[in-house]
């Protein structure tokens, strides 16, 4: 049945979520001297895709981890990013704080919304968070709110300058400059995610999702951590809608639709349900696919969007992190 | 009160739409035991494929029932083929391919047949009810129940029916008994596509024929499906009614909704009943067991 063959896939990843830290630090190296090479353009889709990344860990803690769906996390990528604007548009707040009170403002959003969540299981779950992702970009447009949202217009953000030293002694530009504060901000989170999977609660949380019943009778407080695991779940997503809206210098409604959310759902099971660092090659499937499509045939992209999309199933069914595994397990007895 | 009861009727034609739809998308649950994420865009594309076939000189009724044949083909195909090789895949997976056959028959579509709104034929007379509701809104309303009488009757007192049910209910006991689990869900998938089929016929006159028709219509028939009872095809259908009836009141008497948020006003009230009924109005509990 299909829960026993979801459970077998995970046990996979989770052995291989062990990986030795000295494997890492390459990927850390590349990734950080990478901006150098690159053309502008280049730098600033590598910094989209590394904030999908993030987005996609969001939805990963609570789906792959925690068992609950979500197809409303693009109204937690509405509110950090709508938040961190807000707060530089109409209050003057400087840049890099306004990332983390977007972040904080999404958990307690994630916090309470996952309260009556908690009644909800499966596909009733997911109409809720369906309901929450299709209403936020109706009430961000909504004429009551427009003073504060800007209305369908949105509003405009502005990156402050790299800071001098940085722009004389090195010459670092603005992509650049956003490049490096995404990267540090991304290996945070992945550490913290890491950690907290590795920890006490991540094996509650894991044990919920496996097994509501038994989690609970080994006195786990179910509905404590699956309320707070969709609101750390909010929290990163935020933390990355925030940062988009400063990149992108602009927030607008349109660009927060269901759309987003069915986005980022893919790119978390290309990447790996239940993975952490898939959740990167999930950033980067969702945010190049779609313009290679569009590239072979405009009139047909989404036609092509959907081969490409049902092939990679067929040649992953458990994502990319999945069919790592198979590779290094296969190697690993061959040797 | 005039005003009242023109909602409520408008909210009930609104609602037929919802209903046939609905009906479809539990016919496919029971069957393959998932949300079918592709049923709206299967349903317009047959659509098109009967539209295709009137504009060739096809008579109504027999294009209607040659794109049900067609629809039922079609869905038995996609099962076979796209479905078979991913059986042991996880659950997440399968949900990411309905996502892919969402964007090839929408962006399809629209290459074969463009982008144009079309008009599409209603096989009921012209002319209204009293001047509230329009015929072809009661004739689909009659259509819809017809089909919920059918469906109910498969699946009670047919053998083939009941092994679907089985198949979908715990698929390695019903294959111990001997029934082919294989073909009961291709079965499934051919007869939610041709349901699917009838709702997108019945629909496009009121709709207009276009790509992406179905997007809006689909999330209300999601909506009433899960309102109604995922398990019950006759609470499916009253979950269509109550949606469109209480989209339509919500929209005219709360003045500070208006039409802008009308959709999130439903949705919120959907999310409240099921706060308080978790397994929808009409659905059976479920009770698991460790």
């Amino acid at each position: 049945m299909a829960t026993d063959v979801e459970t077998r896939m995970d046990t996979n990843m989770e052995a291989a979520a062990k990986i030795p830290f000295k494997w890492v630090i390459p990927f850390i190296v590349i990734g950080a001297i990478l901006p150098f090479f690159l053309g502008g353009y280049a730098t600033f889709q590598g910094t989209l895709i590394m904030i999908y990344a993030i987005a996609i860990l969001g939805l990963n803690l609570l789906t792959g981890f925690n068992g609950q769906f979500s197809l409303g996390h693009s109204a937690f990528y509405a509110i950090g990013a709508y938040t961190a604007a807000i707060l530089v548009y109409h209050l003057d707040w400087p840049v890099y704080a306004a990332i983390p009170v977007g972040g904080v403002v999404c958990f307690f959003a994630g916090f309470l919304f996952g309260l009556p969540a908690l009644r909800l299981e499966g596909l009733y779950l997911a109409l809720a968070t369906f309901a929450l992702g299709v209403s936020i970009p109706q009430v961000l447009k909504s004429s009551h709110l427009e003073g504060l949202t800007g209305g369908v217009q949105g509003l405009d953000v502005f990156r402050p300058a790299v800071p001098a030293v940085l722009k004389e002694n090195f010459g670092i530009t603005m992509d650049q400059w956003w490049y490096l504060i995404v990267f540090v901000v991304m290996l945070l989170l992945f550490w913290v995610a890491w950690n907290l999977i590795n920890s006490r609660t991540g094996r509650a949380m894991m044990a919920i999702r496996d097994n509501p019943i038994a989690a609970k009778s080994m006195g786990v407080n179910s509905s404590l951590y699956k309320s707070l695991t969709f609101g750390v779940s909010a929290f990163y997503t935020g933390i990355a809608g925030a940062m988009a809206a400063i990149v992108i210098e602009f927030v607008a409604p349109d660009s927060f639709t269901f759309q987003l959310s069915i986005l980022l759902f893919i790119g978390m099971v290309v990447g790996g349900t239940g993975s952490i660092w898939g959740a990167i090659f999930g950033g980067f499937f969702i945010l190049t696919v779609p313009n290679f499509a569009e590239e072979i045939s405009t009139g047909l992209s989404y036609a092509i969007f959907g081969v490409i999309l049902i092939l990679v199933i067929y040649v992953m069914p458990s994502g990319f992190a999945g069919l790592v595994n198979l590779l290094r397990v296969r190697i690993k007895n061959m040797l | 009160m005039d005003l009242f009861l023109q909602q409520i009727l408008t909210g009930i034609a609104n609602g037929a739409i919802y209903a046939c739809l609905a009906l479809a998308v539990v016919m496919i649950y029971q069957a393959i035991d998932h949300f079918n994420f592709a049923q709206g865009e299967m349903a317009m594309f047959s659509t098109y494929i009967c539209w295709a076939l009137i504009a060739g000189g096809v008579p109504y009724w027999l294009a209607f029932f040659a794109t049900i044949i067609i629809s039922f083909l079609g869905g038995l195909a996609i099962e076979r083929i796209i479905f078979k090789p991913l059986h042991s895949a996880p659950v997440l997976s399968h949900i990411v391919v309905f996502i892919g056959l969402v964007a090839i028959f929408n962006s399809t579509a629209g290459a074969i047949w463009d982008h144009n709104i079309k008009t599409f034929p209603s096989p009921f007379p012209e002319g209204s009810f009293g001047g509230l509701i329009g015929l072809h809104e009661v004739g689909m309303f009659f259509v819809t129940l017809l089909l919920l009488l059918a469906i109910f009757c498969f699946f009670r007192f047919t053998r083939v029916g009941m092994a679907m049910q089985a198949a979908a209910a715990n698929p390695d006991s019903a294959g111990l008994v001997g029934i082919r689990v294989g073909w009961m869900l291709a079965l499934g998938w051919g007869l939610a596509a041709a349901i699917g089929a009838v709702a997108g016929m019945m629909i496009a006159p009121i709709v207009f024929l276009e790509p992406n028709m179905m997007l809006g219509i689909l999330l209300y028939g999601f909506a009433a499906a899960i309102v109604g009872g995922i398990s019950s095809p006759g609470g499916a259908v009253a979950g269509g009614f109550l949606v469109g009836i209480i989209e339509n009141l919500a929209g005219t008497y709360i003045p500070a909704i208006g039409s802008e948020l009308k959709l999130t006003v439903a949705l919120i009230l959907i999310v409240t009943v099921l706060l308080f009924k978790p397994n929808g109005l009409f659905g059976k509990t479920i009770v698991t067991r460790v």
